[in-house]
């Protein structure tokens, strides 16, 4: 039992957490701005595989690290132009879509892996983003290797949650986004475009969501293989709903449920002989669906959201 | 630009609009064969040989039909009430996880009362799983679409337990399979030398029993009401909650009935790589089908005849066989734009 405690303090632990959490919040972001702007972005599962495969691809393939990283935003932008021309221009059905560009980019993203690396050879690896010590605090003790010497990234990851949140909050833009997520009809009567807005905030936020996929193969790992998403996409989802559309509470929401993915995979090696491995596995999955029903009523979802809007049609 | 209802849908359109669908992925799927550097052409020749080439083709393309209809039926039915069952890949896999514990408890029953009870333990087991989340969704709101997408996860990892724990097969040279069922279980075949079995016959039979219940019953055009219009549905006296939990146990049903007929069908046995994503595939089918129960019984065709001609193609040029899920997901998205334009007319 005291072993099972002791997991908590140590460093690693907290080190792992955002780890693992940064992934995450990339992803919650990008699918908290699609959603503020009224759309559901179901392909955020396929995106983000293709991000992280696009970054890998680039960075193998002689780009370096923050280019690698610039291309998967890209390949995402345009996998969320595709979502966004279907459900806002077009008003098809944001489920069905969703599922359909992840069904899309995912297989689209193996054929490409499979063009390039053969079946049944071991997958080739990059130099991935090393820690950067932050001068100063990274010598706090405990705190200082917990926090302070993750890679760039990451640091990337929490700054973005403070712009997302003041651009939301604080500007024009922000506005805007949050009308047509509102009330389209609204918007427009004060002269904003919904439908250049809704596809604006569904390209940028699936930008956010290639990234979170390709810090797993530039950061967290440093090779691609298939099936490593591993349903994150889905679990971002879950996140917004658990973070009441709040970018704040989205970066709590990613640190907690971080802090379980950790904690259970030390916790195998303390108990792992007595329970199946399995159940560990589980946690991060029943956590979301457990995050959903505790908030579900309680959020405040945005009016609009999956409600195509279609000029002068109410 | 904008778009206008149309008032009339006519006959002709929509049943161009699937044909035209494909014909567009497969024009979009070929940029990208060209790409690896092969003949397109000769891909697709390849393709359809591969499909309906040979006897064994043949066999296996319909074999491959059987669990993509069922799952097909499970969307169709579950989408056409508006309710957003994404988890016919778990509830397939409990389904057949259900079927094995069941047929290897050594029950020594005759085929013809434990065929049907193996059956009817699949078909429950998808029923129970779908009906959590539709709780979730009556009782507290939560989106269905992300908790049954969640429990596919949980699912597939609480099968891969059961196939490394209690169900394990001690003889099966330690890879991590289930016991299988007894042989007095397994489907008779439909045609001898080959893979095809009754199963066959019952997701037809499944298809136009569904189709009768759709079109000519009550029930019918309560899911149907429920899908188009809550507000009118509840006004008509229709209780929606219980439409819904029927609706459920349809399609939870069917995708547990598919993973049931899959083992007993096939090898058996359970293993965690049973379905290449017959339910997600299912998905698919159903949008392609337009919803309707005797149409997916040909995309259901459709699709397993991609997906098996990948293979044959594959194996001849190089390609990645992933060009079949690509071809599937590009159907999904052209079919869903086929589909606005036969509902309304673009106006400049």
């Amino acid at each position: 039992m005291t072993e099972a405690l002791d997991i908590l303090t140590q460093a690693s632990l907290w080190a792992a957490v955002l780890r693992i959490a940064t992934p995450l919040i990339f992803g919650t972001l990008g699918a908290l701005l699609c959603e503020r702007a009224g759309v559901l972005n179901l392909g955020i599962e396929g995106i983000m595989t293709l991000g992280a495969m696009v970054g890998w691809l680039s960075v193998y393939w002689g780009a370096d690290l923050w280019t690698g990283l610039l291309c998967a935003a890209l390949a995402g932008a345009i996998a969320g132009l595709l979502h966004a021309a279907l459900t806002v221009p077009l008003g098809l059905s944001q489920h069905v879509s969703g599922l359909g560009i992840t069904l899309l980019a995912s297989s689209l993203t193996y054929y490409v892996y499979r063009l390039v690396v053969e079946q049944g050879s071991s997958p080739p690896t990059i130099t991935p983003f090393q820690p950067l010590a932050i001068p100063g605090l990274s010598d706090i003790p405990f705190l200082g290797p917990a926090l302070f010497a993750q890679t760039t990234p990451t640091y990337l990851a929490i700054a973005l949650i403070a712009v997302t949140a003041y651009v939301l909050a604080r500007t024009p833009l922000g506005l805007a986004v949050r009308m047509v997520g509102e009330n389209p009809h609204a918007a427009e009567a004060q002269g904003i475009d919904p439908t250049r807005v809704r596809i604006g905030a569904v390209v940028a936020g699936s930008a956010l969501m290639a990234v979170g996929g390709a810090y797993l193969t530039t950061s967290a790992f440093n090779s691609f293989f298939p099936t490593m998403i591993q349903g994150r996409g889905w679990v971002c989802i879950a996140l917004v709903v658990f973070a009441s559309w709040r970018p704040g509470r989205a970066l709590a929401g990613a640190l907690l449920f971080a802090l379980f993915d950790a904690y259970q995979l030390r916790l195998q090696h303390v108990v792992g002989a007595l329970v199946p491995y399995q159940l560990f596995l589980m946690v991060p999955y029943v956590m979301s669906i457990a995050a959903l029903v505790v908030m579900a009523r309680r959020a405040r979802v945005p009016q609009a959201l999956m409600q195509p809007y279609r000029r002068g049609e109410r | 630009m904008r778009l206008e209802r149309r008032a009339h849908v006519p006959l002709g359109l929509a049943i161009a609009a699937p044909f035209a669908a494909v014909l567009v992925a497969l024009l979009l799927a070929g940029l990208l064969i060209a790409a690896a550097g092969a003949d397109v052409l000769e891909a697709y020749r390849r393709l359809a040989i591969g499909a309906f080439g040979s006897r064994l083709s043949l066999t296996e393309t319909l074999t491959r039909a059987t669990p993509l209809m069922l799952t097909g039926l499970a969307a169709a039915v579950a989408f056409r009430a508006k309710l957003w069952n994404i988890g016919a890949e778990g509830q397939f896999y409990l389904g057949a996880l259900a079927a094995a514990a069941v047929g290897a408890s050594g029950l020594g029953l005759p085929s013809a009362i434990g065929i049907p009870i193996l059956m009817a333990a699949g078909a429950l087991a998808g029923m129970l799983l779908l009906l959590g989340p539709l709780l979730l969704r009556l009782r507290f709101g939560v989106d269905e679409v992300v908790t049954t997408l969640l429990l596919n996860f949980i699912v597939l990892l609480f099968v891969s337990m059961m196939v490394e724990g209690p169900l394990r097969d001690p003889t099966a040279f330690g890879w991590p399979q289930s016991v299988p069922v007894e042989a007095a279980y397994k489907l008779p075949k439909l045609l001898p030398r080959s893979r095809l079995h009754i199963g066959l016959a019952i997701a037809v039979a499944a298809a136009v029993l569904l189709f009768i219940v759709q079109s000519r019953t009550v029930f019918g055009f309560e899911s149907r009401a429920a899908g188009h219009s809550p507000a009118a549905a509840r006004f008509a006296g229709i209780s929606l909650s219980g439409t819904l939990v029927k609706v459920a146990l349809i399609s939870g049903g069917l995708a547990g009935l598919a993973g049931a007929i899959e083992v007993t069908g096939l090898k058996g046995y359970v293993t965690t790589d049973l379905s290449p994503g017959y339910g997600y595939s299912g998905i698919v089918v159903a949008m392609l089908a337009g919803l309707n129960p005797i149409g997916v019984v040909v995309t259901a065709l459709f699709v397993a005849a991609v997906f098996v001609g990948a293979d044959g193609m594959s194996r001849a040029m190089g390609i990645p066989s992933f060009i079949a899920d690509v071809i599937v997901a590009l159907s999904l998205l052209t079919m869903l734009v086929a589909l606005l334009l036969v509902g309304y007319r673009v106006r400049k």
